[in-house]
């Protein structure tokens, strides 16, 4: 935690958790989609379902989802631009097990009917977690510079990535794997210290049974 | 720098204030310049100088309609210039607030719930005395190093501590922040902390239909003039007689304690009495 946690972030309001935490949620599932979405799904349980007309965290959200960031002005009249540019969404009550109170889960589409399943929760002071994607745990803050690959669970995966990654020269700070089942659907999240360079992720890509990949980039210190 | 003895001892054995101790923490914390960090400390002085500004809008009303308009009749002339300082300070604070409350850009100081505080105390102190850019922005780096203390030692969020957490933090940061401003010593600036955190222990959080809208805005107004009482008692040579980290300790004990109602849920306190529509 360092002096700008305390004098910041700088947001639209009213509130870190049930705005400006939601507005990051819907960036971040853009990202992991990778492109404009034409289509949202969007349930809300706890308190972001009690109180989110209150928050604006319907509209922050939806502010996310169109790319804008959690200081973005442009996020109080989200709504009416999100029909300007195509999305369509919905929003309806989830319930949930053993979930923290301040969780959504999106489920967004583009243009070409690509889909993505997420379910976050806005923890606190603007800080968020992505619990999982597409049903595949995850468990990341997206603070760091992470990348999110979505690959068919087969013998050597892990290591060709990491291989690819070790060319790059960068270190990984985490690393996370999950499956539904073996020789499934597996998801891999990793942290790594300094930013991925766009070499990377095309040859990572290009890796025999990766489906997608997702890059993050590190909300920079000091970057404005 | 994670007590305030620990903040304390770095502006002492520098000779240094502690907004320049904080500056310099916070320079090795990011490996940035000195021009990098103060740049990024000035860009949300603007940000907070503009929040001022758009709270003052008499048509603002949130979504719920419970709030908004309310800075705008204090900033009259007419009403301002009453209880000197504390009239201008009492304005701005609830015009970020408000401005909060309506979707508008705010800086969390440290919460967005209680980021009127700070600027309305510092922009006003500013309007009144002419203090350079440059003295807030080293003013904000000791309010920060005080809110981060607080946030390592304690909590900075309601749900956890009521708010005392959240504006009774940014009261006490906000005092250290004025004298520093005023001339005062890290320790006096320590000790009007000290006196902050003092009188606004036990404050519940009670947010009307768990919006930050009632009493959130109201208590941005109390908290300023908690943070101009608690400077103007160091400033004037009244020593802190509980030690700074003690209190600390006590208002997270004291937040702990707190039933879940009075904690961020919208049942107790406030939020357990009727409405009345403005």
């Amino acid at each position: 935690m360092d002096l700008f946690d305390i004098i910041g972030p700088i947001m639209i309001g009213p509130s870190s958790s049930h705005t400006a935490g939601a507005a990051r949620i819907g960036k971040i599932t853009r990202m992991l989609l990778g492109s404009q979405p034409v289509e949202a799904r969007i349930g809300l349980w706890g308190s972001f379902q009690k109180t989110y007309l209150g928050h604006g965290t319907d509209k922050a959200l939806i502010g996310g989802l169109l790319g804008m960031e959690v200081d973005d002005i442009r996020l109080r009249d989200s709504l009416s631009l999100a029909r300007e540019a195509g999305l369509a969404y919905s929003f309806y009550n989830v319930r949930l097990k053993d979930a923290h109170p301040n969780t959504v889960v999106l489920e967004v589409a583009d243009e070409l009917g690509r889909q993505v399943k997420v379910q976050a929760a806005s923890v606190g002071g603007g800080e968020i977690v992505i619990r999982s994607i597409d049903d595949l745990e995850a468990g990341f803050s997206g603070k760091e510079n992470t990348l999110v690959i979505t690959h068919h669970d087969t013998p050597g995966m892990i290591a060709g990535m990491t291989r690819e990654i070790a060319a790059s020269r960068l270190n990984i700070a985490t690393m996370r794997v999950f499956r539904q089942s073996a020789g499934g659907q597996a998801l891999v999240a990793l942290e790594l210290d300094s930013p991925a360079d766009p070499g990377l992720i095309e040859r990572l890509k290009a890796l025999a049974g990766v489906y997608h990949v997702a890059y993050l980039a590190a909300r920079e210190q000091g970057e404005e | 720098m994670r007590t305030m003895a620990e903040l304390f001892g770095a502006a002492e054995k520098g000779s240094i204030s502690l907004g320049e101790a904080a500056l310099r923490w916070q320079m090795a914390e990011s490996r940035q310049s000195e021009e990098a960090v103060k740049a990024r400390m000035a860009q949300a002085l603007a940000v907070m100088k503009e929040s001022v500004q758009a709270g003052l809008d008499p048509n603002l009303r949130s979504v719920s309609g419970m709030v908004g308009g309310g800075a705008a009749k204090l900033a009259h002339p007419a009403q301002a210039g009453r209880f000197g300082l504390l009239g201008k300070a009492a304005a701005y604070a609830l015009s970020v607030a408000e401005s909060n409350a309506c979707m508008g850009k705010i800086v969390a100081a440290p919460t967005a719930g209680s980021c009127g505080i700070l600027p309305g105390a510092l922009l006003a102190a500013q309007e009144e005395q002419g203090f350079e850019e440059d003295a807030l922005v080293m003013a904000l780096f000791a309010a920060a190093a005080v809110g981060r203390v607080i946030a390592l030692s304690a909590t900075i969020s309601g749900a956890q501590g009521g708010c005392q957490a959240e504006s009774g933090t940014a009261a006490a940061m906000t005092a250290a922040a004025l004298v520093q401003l005023y001339g005062g010593s890290p320790r006096q600036a320590l000790d009007a902390a000290g006196f902050a955190i003092m009188n606004m222990m036990g404050l519940v959080c009670d947010p009307v239909h768990g919006l930050v809208e009632v009493p959130c805005v109201y208590r941005n107004v109390g908290g300023v003039s908690q943070a101009l009482a608690a400077a103007q008692m160091a400033l004037g040579g009244l020593a802190c007689p509980i030690e700074w980290d003690a209190l600390i300790g006590a208002m997270k004990d004291v937040g702990e304690s707190l039933p879940l109602s009075l904690r961020e849920t919208g049942e107790g306190g406030c939020a357990a009495c009727s409405f009345c529509a403005p």
